[in-house]
């Protein structure tokens, strides 16, 4: 095969989004936005009580309402076999109550009416006997001996626990102990979070009696899942389902998993033959839809006294709510979790999880993260800095010191890992000088000892595991997680890109245009990107957990070279060359030694349709499903550094340094947006963003008064930087970026505050580092004003 | 009841009930879905448009409030087929992802710009700190407020 010279026309611009002219017009399409004929509303009816034995269900005042059109119950779906449905995880959730409720805001009975507002208040004329049960709040409470079955419906469950997985190798881990001059140890919780895009869920569900055709359009990371789920769910004909995800504001995981709204319009059009809306509302979105973390973790790591790490031990307790519920690789039982070595060169580790249920929603969904990664990066950059302060060193340098280094990748880890490639100490050192590390360590003792401030530093580098994922470990309900791309170049030299993913703000129709831009020597904006609509796009597992670039990305380049080797033929026919001389140079086909005789792609496409050379079949169209031989392992170094207000505990970030290695960047101005997207989330998730319940199972945080998120005046300033080191495996050497930012800089922020502190031996705070949280820790330690 | 009021230069009415909420107005009997719910509580204010000018939150305003009144909403922000500065700014710094909070984004920046033509960071981060983004962590929407304060219309 001739050598090719090639050069990115397109890799690496920050091209402006192509989706960004209807947004900014107002003239996006979500959900909410499309109206059809005759179309019924729908609104449910949610639980008041975590946990309660439903007595009876009495819908005929409701029922009366004029404009009520029908009122579902659980008993009513039953008859249909309707009343539960399976998890992402393999476990049932109910669709509608029948026996008890398990969860405050669980799934009572809708209302299906002509009117909005008549269908809202219908609920209150829904009259419900509820007997109040114990309730379970913890997973420490729900696995105690005589606590409460909470799942007493399956018949194989006499206790609340889910699952036990370990990872790693216990005995040369328990050595590796033994032998260590010191542990160190950290009991941490990442508390219980929700992704909370600013869009809430819904659907609207339109069954044609006539053809028996089930269009529905529903806020869907994942619609080809989906559409199988609901085959499966409800009998329908696979064929005759068609999901469009239409444009979502937002997802971060939460759209991922089935809810039981989805499933109820869908019966309910399905019943009463005409279309049906669901738009959920906020306090029905945080209380009931996919929460994320909520893991209790203990850590400890064995050291020499030289500060060289020699094993890992984690123990891990999650709360899952009321069903097991995670979106994630059916083989993995806590996700990705046992990435918890990160960064780090360590011989031994052993990971040992449970999950527990309570009497909360279920979820566990990958909030802007790749299956329980921030967890484990959170733990362990949380106990690599306590371990510096045991030894009396600094923070970076035993990171650095630790660090697997870049001549041991493909590196595989103690819990099984093969970490494709990765450059740490360059962007850990890119970090500390574009901080000033040296100098600002410098202003911290300054200021402390000068003038009674507390400024504390923050270092973490983490390492993602995204992109999931080979088929021969990744499937969810069995479906393999590859994804798809299929190709379509036009007569005209324009192009169509048909993908299994479907962005939510990612900026897919821009980035994808590029890679085919950049394989095809076409403009990207000759490149239409469609995705979301499962009866126009390849089937695909959908986009979370940072994997359309890893995985849709790569089948884009995979189908456009194929694309290409075919178009190399056409333009040997059209040049009179042999195929063997004709060169492409990343914009046009020429002959080798003659590059005045050439032809664009566009040439090639037109011959397709129109002069085919004998022998080779017609038009310049093709399908990939790309099964990744590896996950990809992004990286990077973020330094914080805060200051702690003395008379009030409040903390604010003075700099946020973020250098990010996510392999090549396809559209450097879109990576940016991402990670300063990602910086937030963890700035919010170490400030103030939880979900809490009180002792009764109530939810605190269900509605964005409670629940709070950071608004542009708390948000911090981030100073971003890079360094690029591709991935082996993947065709443009891209890794994911979407998730990096969340997954790494909590522990930066967290590690900040305790560092504030750690000269009065303080060694952990626990997230959110809220005010009070400090002003207690300053108040021990006599630092309060 | 009936109620009439401008919405973006063009004279509407519209027979509500008193407890029609405006975002509804706008969305179901006007049939502009560029304004959007995200909160119901007053917090997000994706549904942001301008009442006589003023920012307000049309999730907990009554539409019989807005009768005989000045509505803007982002539909009324392209002039003569041409993008408002502010939407320019928007795309050209990438301050936006989703696109859900963008029109609320965009119509307290106007505001804002209205008021005070060459606002700080701070002005900015204040003026919209009632505005709840959860893509961008809002560094680009203040660039975008910058870059629409530097290329004003004509």
């Amino acid at each position: 095969m001739a050598t090719e010279t090639r050069q990115h026309q397109w890799l690496g611009k920050s091209v402006k989004r192509r989706e960004d002219d209807r947004f900014v017009q107002g003239r996006g399409n979500y959900f909410d936005d499309i109206k059809l004929p005759n179309m019924l509303h729908m609104a449910i009816l949610r639980s008041p009580f975590a946990h309660a034995r439903i007595n009876s269900i009495d819908v005929s005042r409701a029922q009366a309402l004029p404009g009520v059109v029908a009122v579902v119950t659980g008993e009513l779906l039953a008859e249909h076999k309707l009343a539960w449905m399976p998890t992402l995880s393999g476990d049932t959730q109910a669709v509608l109550a029948t026996d008890k409720v398990r969860m405050q805001g669980q799934e009572v009975a809708c209302v299906v009416a002509e009117d909005v507002y008549v269908a809202h208040d219908a609920l209150e004329l829904i009259d419900v006997d509820y007997e109040p049960l114990p309730v379970v709040t913890t997973p420490q409470q729900a696995l105690e001996q005589g606590a409460p079955v909470i799942r007493d419906d399956k018949e194989d469950q006499a206790d609340n626990r889910i699952y036990h997985w370990e990872a790693g190798d216990k005995d040369a881990t328990d050595r590796a102990f033994a032998e260590a001059d010191r542990v160190v140890r950290l009991s941490t919780h990442y508390p219980r979070s929700h992704p909370a895009p600013l869009e809430c869920c819904g659907c609207i569900a339109d069954v044609n009696s006539a053809t028996g055709k089930a269009t529905v359009y529903m806020t869907s990371q994942a619609p080809h899942v989906h559409r199988t789920v609901f085959a499966l769910v409800a009998g329908l004909p696979e064929q005759n389902i068609q999901i469009i995800s239409p444009d979502i504001g937002g997802g971060f995981g939460n759209k991922v998993p089935v809810y039981p709204g989805y499933v109820v319009a869908t019966a309910a059009s399905l019943l009463l033959g005409r279309p049906v809306k669901w738009v959920e509302d906020r306090t029905g979105n945080l209380i009931s839809t996919g929460f994320a973390r909520d893991f209790y973790m203990d850590g400890e790591l064995a050291l020499k006294d030289d500060g060289t790490m020699t094993g890992l031990r984690v123990k891990m307790l999650s709360d899952q709510g009321y069903a097991y519920a995670d979106a994630q690789p059916s083989k993995l039982k806590a996700g990705l979790f046992h990435i918890v070595t990160g960064s780090y060169d360590l011989p031994a580790a052993h990971v040992v999880t449970d999950g527990a249920y309570t009497n909360k929603a279920p979820g566990g969904v990958a909030y802007r993260c790749s299956f329980r990664v921030t967890e484990a990066s959170f733990l362990i950059e949380r106990l690599v800095q306590a371990a510096a302060y045991e030894l009396g060193v600094d923070p970076a340098e035993l990171r650095r010191q630790n660090f697997i280094r870049t001549e041991q990748f493909p590196y595989r880890s103690a819990t099984g890992f093969v970490y494709d490639s990765g450059d740490y100490e360059r962007a850990l050192d890119l970090a500390l000088e574009q901080v000033g590390y040296t100098e600002l360590r410098e202003e911290q003792r300054r200021a402390r000892e000068e003038e009674g401030r507390l400024i504390g530093i923050g270092v973490a580098s983490f390492t993602e595991v995204v992109g999931a994922g080979p088929s021969k470990d990744y499937d969810i309900l069995g479906l393999k997680m590859f994804d798809s791309a299929e190709l379509r170049v036009h007569p005209t030299g324009k192009a169509i890109l048909k993908l299994g993913v479907r962005s939510q703000g990612q900026g897919h129709e821009t980035t994808f245009a590029q890679i085919v831009a950049d394989e095809l020597g076409i403009p990207p904006e000759d490149v239409l990107v469609q995705e979301g609509d499962t009866d126009n796009t390849p089937y695909g597992l959908g986009t979370y957990a940072s994997r359309s670039t890893p995985t849709a990305g790569a089948a884009t380049a995979v189908i456009a070279r194929t694309l290409r080797a075919k178009a190399r033929k056409i333009a040997a026919h059209l040049l009179e060359a042999a195929e063997e001389d004709v060169e492409w140079d990343g914009a046009k086909f020429a002959v080798r030694g003659a590059p005045e005789q050439a032809k664009t792609m566009q040439d090639v496409a037109f011959a397709a349709y129109t002069n085919m050379p004998e022998g080779l079949e017609h038009g310049l169209e093709g399908v990939h499903y790309y099964d990744p031989p590896n996950m990809t392992f992004p990286f990077g170094t973020y330094v914080v550094a805060v200051e702690i207000d003395r008379g009030t505990g409040q903390w604010k970030p003075l700099r946020v340094v973020a250098v990010d290695d996510c392999g090549v960047r396809i559209n450097p101005m879109i990576v940016d947006g991402q990670i300063m997207g990602g910086l937030t989330e963890g700035f919010a998730k170490a400030s103030m963003q939880c979900i809490t319940f009180d002792e009764d199972g109530n939810c605190i945080g269900s509605n964005f008064m409670d629940y709070l998120i950071p608004t542009a005046w708390e948000t911090p300033r981030f100073e971003l930087h890079e360094t690029v080191t591709p991935s082996p495996h993947h065709p443009i050497g891209a890794k994911g970026v979407g998730e990096s930012a969340t997954v790494g800089s909590p522990a930066a922020y967290v590690n900040a505050v305790v560092d504030a502190l750690a000269h009065v031996g303080v060694r952990n705070l626990e997230m959110p580092v809220s005010p009070d949280r400090v002003w207690a820790a300053l108040n021990e330690s006599g630092l309060a004003e | 009841m009936e109620i009439t009021l401008r919405v973006n230069g063009v004279e509407r009415s519209a027979d509500v009930e008193p407890r029609l909420l405006l975002v509804h107005l706008v969305r179901e009997k006007l049939g502009m879905t560029g304004t959007h719910v995200g909160c119901d509580t007053t917090s997000c204010g994706a549904c942001t448009v301008l009442l006589d000018g003023v920012p307000v939150k049309s999730c907990t305003v009554f539409a019989v409030q807005a009768n005989g009144r000045e509505l803007t909403t982002v539909e009324g922000l392209m002039q003569n087929g041409q993008l408002h500065s502010i939407q320019r700014g928007f795309k050209e710094e990438h301050g936006l992802q989703c696109g859900f909070c963008t029109p609320g984004m965009m119509l307290v920046s106007k505001a804002l710009l209205e008021e005070n033509p060459d606002p700080s960071e701070e002005d900015i981060r204040w003026a919209i700190s009632g505005n709840i983004c959860r893509c961008t962590g809002y560094q680009n929407i203040v660039k975008a407020v910058r870059w629409a304060a530097a290329h004003k219309e004509a």
